[in-house]
């Protein structure tokens, strides 16, 4: 722990409000989360508005990255939850240009991963999940229910099976909020640790500064991995959607 | 025992959850190799369901990580 006593590998998750602003007992500042989501949104806003303005028939390099996008996700929607599903693409299309986003801009030093905190995470699969329970109750009826009874399960397994069913049903907003949030916290973490051993080594003298280069080195390859995660992570998240949205499209499955 | 040492040897202990991912990981990705070996033709139209199974079995091991960080950075 001696590296981690002199760098702080989680003071970069700190939040400390930039406008205070306290209503009616709730804490309600205007807090470097806060300003980072709204910057996610103007950069992916700013970047989609500006590449497709010329409307182009031949797309130019970065109307053909926001049409790779595009045609990316409606892909994915179309291939889990079917033709139906396209009515939600604007869901999951926002969401997952703000998770990419989010998780790209938080790589740049000094700048804060909002969804590094389980409550941003957690919103966002609430949103997801609250879609699912509304529209499959509104369109089915109770028929949504089905979606805890699999088809062709003899009926005593069915005591065993439902609530196994519900469980993982249950389970779903939590592994959707932690998987993101527990990828973006340990990539953030591993990279500060890191850098922690180069600047610990090179207090050692020249020896240390020789062998600092290791760390530095890892340092640089996992920043490249977690360009990866990023994008990975965005595409999973997006998935899942796709595919709990499938589950209130066609809950007998 | 004091109360930091049993917090750092539980957070050892929940990283072998991480094995077990690890191993279920590997799995996955064999298999799919190996499918994708004997039949490319087929192998990227299963990349959705690769990618959903290790997300699935990715979150078990990233549980036991949150775990063992909770007990370090508490």
């Amino acid at each position: 722990m001696a590296a981690a006593d002199k760098v702080d590998p989680i003071h970069q998750f700190q939040i400390h409000p930039i406008i205070p602003l306290h209503i009616g007992g709730y804490d309600l500042s205007f807090t470097n989360s806060s300003l980072f989501m709204v910057v996610t949104i103007v950069v992916a806003s700013a970047f989609l508005y500006m590449s497709t303005a010329s409307r182009a028939l031949i797309p130019g390099r970065l109307q053909s990255v926001s049409e790779m996008a595009y045609e990316f996700v409606s892909n994915m929607l179309r291939d889990s939850a079917g033709k139906h599903g396209m009515q939600f693409f604007p869901l999951v299309f926002s969401l997952f240009m703000f998770v990419l986003v989010a998780n790209l801009l938080g790589l740049f030093p000094y700048f804060f991963t909002v969804t590094s905190h389980i409550i941003v995470t957690f919103g966002l699969a609430a949103l997801v999940i609250s879609t699912v329970i509304v529209y499959g109750f509104m369109k089915h009826g109770f028929g949504f229910l089905k979606l805890f009874v699999p088809q062709g399960v003899p009926f005593v397994m069915m005591f065993l099976v439902v609530p196994i069913e519900v469980i993982s049903f249950l389970s779903r907003p939590i592994s959707l909020s932690v998987r993101l949030f527990a990828n973006m916290l340990a990539g953030h973490i591993t990279l500060k640790v890191f850098s922690g051993f180069v600047v610990s080594l090179s207090a050692l003298g020249a020896v240390g500064v020789a062998g600092s280069v290791l760390p530095l080195a890892m340092a640089v390859a996992l920043t490249a991995l977690e360009v990866l995660v990023s994008f990975l992570q965005a595409y999973v998240f997006a998935v899942l959607t796709c595919m709990y949205l499938n589950d209130a499209l066609h809950p007998s499955h | 025992m004091e109360v930091n040492a049993a917090a750092a040897i539980g957070a050892g202990i929940a990283c072998l959850g991480m094995g077990g991912a690890g191993i279920g990981l590997g799995n996955i990705f064999g298999s799919y190799l190996a499918g994708a070996l004997r039949n490319p033709s087929a192998a990227d139209g299963q990349f959705g369901r690769l990618i959903f199974g290790f997300a699935v079995t990715e979150a078990l091991g990233i549980f036991s990580l949150l775990i063992a960080f909770l007990l370090v950075f508490k």
